[in-house]
């Protein structure tokens, strides 16, 4: 399965770097309308043609990729930097009642369906690529504080750990020194998972115009603008989609194969 | 099955060899068994005798390529299609594993699972293959366990029995039994062995026997035939094989299987470690209940019990992971407990069970066996203290770079008490630790740990099941059972006057090899 | 096991309580006076102060908590600004669309899922199980409403089969509603239904390693017998979780969906209550549907207890 692997991190290095060079140059500048070039089919100076306000295709996309990408990220950082110190502490005073609160806290959460969590936020606050974070973020807490649980939970059992509580080291040292390095391959691969969730919330929040607001581009509003125009202009509803698509495609790839490539244990076939 | 090609055996097994993926795992292996009777096949771990039992059955991973005959009365099964081996097996041939925590499906009644060969292969009704099911668990010695009961509310023992009520369920004419009592207590694993062998004698059944213990092969087989790499080395009825040892293979098995007892009691010098009236509680569950006892510079003592018995939690308490709940211990007079000064810890270590759960798999040799010098500060010549820990258990300086999984079972072990040594300590506490590797690397082992005791004064508590390694290294013995310690004495004098009901019946039902089988054999002692 | 149950009970009813107030300190907290919010910069302090006794926002944040929820409990979700109706016939009305959509997804994405990932499973390596994996890898990538958009651009705009969208409502009939919501039901499905299929082929993969499939098949069973029998069941214990989890994201996915298809359902009504600054709206309808996706977890764990025998009598 290394084949997921190459192509995975391929698509999803393409829109990484499209992602990077939208920071320093875009072909076009999407803040200014131009509605006398607006809808304008692929040409040379258009590749992929312009929309209904006159603003280049490519560089919406380019710039829709930026935004999707940082919202992902940081909403999987967020969720790594709080979720896994959680899942931790849990681990190690298993069956304690910090373990209890920290895993009914997580239930909590995950009652809150994400986009519950962003009508709140929203509600509140407003909409804004901000908040659409925050609530991507929030729910991936209990995610990763999850899978660090889960993960961690039969390494405790391990002699090694009993060897290294002989040698005198508490319950945090031990977590860092041995657990957290033997459970970097499940992160990391859920890492991937929710980096690829997140795209997809962070293209739903936007579609329903909780997220990324204007003049920031995103592949979410752009969908909801092209949807009044389907009839006459399918292709700009297809464009962003396609993006979204090839973007998740490629996470979920190397996510798999990640999993395959770090998985130690080489199952045999036949029972 | 075939009228036209009469035979005495009832199993041939002709020029078999397996390769999986290009490589040869079982090499011209041929053996016979005759209609009731008892083959046991020897070997250590990965010698292919469990593959040659799935290749009998058939059910040889899909990659795998077999070239031979397995003939089951003259019929080769190896050209059967899929559809005819699926009624051969559970009818003319049963089959029970090592593992019954695991063996049966955990989401139906034994009873559905004993049943259910019987529908499988004959025209029988729910309440016929009912009837038969609860027959054949009476059979077994489960009459007082309803039909209706799931796998998770029986003991492993009982599971065990489950496991052979439905590989019998259809008198089939043989049954190949791998590992059969190896996942189970020293006590339970006689009870089955009584069970198949009253089973081989009542339904005129053959018993394919596979197992890494020659002592169950010696009560259990008429012949033996010992597997080594792949390959058949000697293959005789059980006595003669015994009497004869002709392969080095057999007799290097049967020397690294019986340690010999330990010959000179070294004299005792001052307590290190003791422990008053200690007692740990579990909820109403009093898996440690009032265990007292010393132990003296340069001195080893046994701890032998079953699974259960509470040996497990001493352990934690003596090493001061957990607090006694009563009592007290004290090392080098220090009292133990989780709250007790790091340094003080220092004089006390640990050689555990699993030699790969051992190590953390990502780091390097040099650093876990540095490990332990998190309790005395991390003195400036460390590495040449790592690299002369490892020499001292026979490992070599370039070793320390290496990581854990470049190395074997026996190896990691040798890594586990070198990093159990590096501070030195009075006491090393050795709970199973040689129980998980095969004989021979035992043997090996055992060496380093008399050695080392000799030369640095070491003190052990040395905790097993198994009895003739407890015989073989320990000076005084301790024999608990539910949490209390019923006998203790000097090893010898309890190994052959026991004193306790208990401890009779554990070293009764250590399966031995007859001595007078093994008259002739005088240089085969280990030490 | 009915005590099991019981304290599984107690401790989602402790998460529901703690989810309401949670709700209802986080609308608190709208930045200034929520009548004022709601009513815009340019209202007029009476109409404040009358907006603000007709909500209820007089007294203390305990009382008023108290007042809400034994409202909630009685039936009275409050009273809507914008509609100037009681907030629980909106929800009535809309529920009628929302509930359904999810439920038909849920079963379509089912009936898809369990046939698909028995034959990944059965033929794993093999020509079907890679088509299937490559299948459900691009239907886990594909937004449930793009999906919706192209469904409709196919099936409304160029082949003319089904309207693009809007409700007839169940008074004009069975079949007309259950059209409408058929494009929605399989929009939504189609995603989960690739989820589903991936976690009961690896399920099934990982039963299939088990010892006791070894101890099945030295009984005689064939391989397909044995994975009928003995594997699947113990496969369904890991797809009920997802299941569970699915319910949520399928009530998210709802809710996004209807704006696809102009279907009046919860989702409108809950994206009209943020607009409008109807946050009365918005605190109900949000709890309710917390209460849905507490409800279905339940219901999950009690479907364990009788999939799994170990979980009885604990």
């Amino acid at each position: 399965m290394r084949v997921s692997l190459v192509i995975g991190a391929m698509l999803s290095a393409v829109f990484v770097s499209l992602a990077a060079v939208s920071l320093l140059w875009l072909p076009y500048d999407i803040t200014v309308l131009d509605i006398a070039g607006r809808l304008h089919p692929p040409s040379a100076s258009h590749w992929l043609g312009t929309d209904h306000f006159g603003r280049d295709m490519v560089a919406m996309l380019m710039a829709g990729a930026r935004t999707s990408i940082a919202v992902a990220l940081v909403a999987v950082g967020i969720g790594i930097v709080f979720g896994v110190p959680l899942g931790l502490v849990a681990a190690a005073y298993r069956g304690t009642w910090l373990d209890e609160a920290i895993m009914r806290g997580n239930d909590l959460v995950f009652a809150f369906p994400s986009l519950v969590i962003a009508i709140l936020i929203t509600a509140v606050f407003g909409a804004s690529a901000v908040n659409a974070i925050l609530a991507i973020g929030i729910f991936n807490i209990p995610v990763f504080a999850r899978v660090a649980r889960g993960g961690a939970l039969p390494l405790w059992t391990l002699d090694y750990i009993l060897a290294a509580r002989v040698a005198g080291k508490g319950r945090a040292r031990i977590s860092a020194e041995h657990i957290l390095p033997n459970i970097a391959n499940l992160l990391i691969v859920q890492g991937t998972i929710q980096f690829s969730l997140g795209i997809l919330a962070e293209a739903a929040l936007s579609y329903v115009g909780l997220g990324a607001q204007p003049p920031m581009a995103s592949w979410g509003r752009m969908l909801a603008d092209a949807q009044t125009m389907i009839y006459t202009e399918p292709q700009l509803a297809i464009l962003p989609g396609m993006a979204i698509v090839l973007m998740v495609l490629g996470l979920n790839l190397m996510g798999d194969g990640l999993r395959d490539a770090l998985d130690p244990r080489l199952r045999k076939a036949g029972m | 099955m075939s009228a036209l090609a009469p035979c005495p055996s009832l199993l041939a097994i002709d020029g078999l060899s397996v390769a999986i993926q290009g490589t040869d795992l079982l090499r011209e292996v041929s053996f016979d068994i005759a209609p009731g009777e008892v083959m046991g096949l020897v070997g250590e771990s990965g010698s292919g005798k469990s593959l040659t039992a799935l290749a009998i059955m058939g059910l040889l991973p899909d990659s795998s390529d077999m070239r031979g005959a397995v003939r089951l009365e003259g019929a080769d099964l190896t050209v059967l299609p899929e559809r005819a081996l699926c009624e051969m097996r559970g009818r003319d041939i049963g089959m029970i594993f090592q593992e019954p925590m695991t063996a049966l499906n955990p989401v139906h009644t034994i009873g559905a699972q004993v049943a259910e060969t019987v529908r499988l292969h004959r025209r029988a009704s729910r309440a016929e293959a009912r009837a038969i099911a609860r027959d054949r668990l009476d059979r077994v010695g489960l009459s007082h366990i309803g039909l209706d009961r799931y796998p998770h509310e029986l003991s492993g023992g009982q599971r065990q029995r489950v496991c052979i009520a439905l590989a019998i369920a259809l008198r089939p004419k043989l049954l190949i039994a791998d590992e059969p009592t190896t996942a189970l207590d020293v006590t339970t694993q006689t009870q089955i062995l009584d069970l198949l062998r009253d089973l081989v004698r009542d339904e005129g059944m053959a018993l394919l026997l596979i197992t890494h213990d020659l002592g169950v092969v010696a009560g259990m087989a008429d012949r033996v035939a010992v597997m080594k790499s792949g390959q058949i080395v000697e293959s005789d009825t059980t006595e003669a094989l015994f009497r004869t040892m002709r392969h080095p293979y057999t007799r290097a098995l049967l020397a690294a299987s019986r340690p010999a007892a330990r010959v000179a009691p070294s004299t005792v010098g001052a307590p290190v470690l003791e422990a008053h009236d200690v007692a740990r509680h579990y909820g109403a569950t009093r898996a440690v209940d009032g265990v007292s006892f010393t132990l003296h510079a340069g001195e080893s003592l046994g701890l032998v019990g079953e699974s259960g018995c509470g040996k497990s939690t001493l352990t934690r308490v003596l090493l001061g992971l957990e607090p006694a709940d009563a009592g007290r211990v004290s090392l080098l007079g220090t009292p133990v407990g989780p709250e007790m000064p790091t340094a003080a810890r220092a004089a006390q270590q640990v050689v555990f069970q699993d030699p790969y759960g051992s190590f953390n798999p990502r780091w390097r040799v040099a650093d876990l066996v540095a490990e332990p010098f998190h309790l005395t500060g991390r003195p400036a010549d460390a590495e040449a203290k790592v690299i002369a820990a490892l020499e001292a258990v026979g490992l070599a300086a370039g070793d320390a770079r290496k990581y854990p999984h470049a190395f074997s079972g026996g190896q990691r072990q040798r890594i586990a008490i070198a990093r159990a040594l590096i501070t030195r300590p009075k006491v090393l506490i050795l709970d199973e630790a040689v129980s998980a590797l095969d004989v021979r690397v035992r043997a090996q082992v055992l060496d380093v740990l008399s050695d080392l005791q000799k030369r640095l004064g070491l003190s052990y508590v040395f905790i097993s099941h198994d009895l003739s390694v407890v015989r073989a290294i320990t000076d005084r013995v301790m024999v608990m059972q539910s949490g209390r310690i019923v006998e203790e004495g000097v090893t010898n004098e309890v190994f052959f006057n026991p004193q306790a009901a208990y401890t009779a019946a554990l070293i009764n039902a250590a399966p031995v090899i007859p001595e007078a089988w093994l008259d002739g054999h005088v240089g085969w002692s280990w030490a | 096991m009915i005590r099991a149950l019981g304290r599984r009970a107690l401790s989602l009813l402790l998460a529901l309580i703690a989810a309401s107030v949670v709700i209802f300190v986080m609308l608190q907290a709208v930045p200034g006076d929520p009548a004022a919010f709601m009513l815009g910069m340019n209202a007029s302090e009476d109409a404040v102060a009358a907006l603000r006794a007709e909500l209820g926002l007089e007294g203390p944040l305990v009382v008023r908590y108290l007042a809400w929820i034994s409202g909630m409990l009685g039936g009275d979700f409050g009273t809507s600004y914008t509609y100037r109706v009681p907030v629980a016939e909106l929800v009535s009305e809309r529920i009628v669309v929302s509930a359904p959509l999810a439920v038909m997804a849920l079963v379509l994405s089912t009936v898809i899922a369990i046939p698909v990932g028995l034959i990944a499973a059965a033929r794993r390596g093999g020509v079907a199980d890679w088509g299937i994996m490559g299948g459900t890898q691009l239907g886990i990538a594909v937004p449930n409403f793009w999906f919706a958009m192209i469904l409709v651009l196919v099936f409304a705009v160029k082949l003319r089969w089904v309207s693009a969208g809007g409700f007839p409502g169940w008074d004009a009939g069975l079949w007309p509603g259950v059209r409408a919501l058929l494009l929605p039901a399989i929009a939504l499905a189609l995603p989960q239904a690739s989820i589903l299929a991936r976690v009961l082929r690896s399920a099934l993969l990982d039963t299939l390693d088990q010892d006791y499939i070894r101890t099945a098949r030295a009984k005689g069973l064939s391989r397909r017998a044995t994975v009928v029998r003995h594997a699947l069941r113990n496969a369904m214990i890991p797809v009920l979780t997802i299941l569970g989890l699915q319910f949520s994201f399928l009530l998210a996915g709802a809710i996004i969906i209807e704006n696809v298809f102009f279907l009046p359902g919860l989702g409108r009504l809950i994206f009209q209550g943020i607009t409008q600054r109807d946050l009365i709206v918005v605190q109900s309808v949000t709890m309710l549907l917390v209460f849905a996706v507490i409800l279905v977890t339940f219901l999950v764990d009690l479907a364990y207890t009788f999939a799994d025998p170990r979980l009885r009598r604990r």
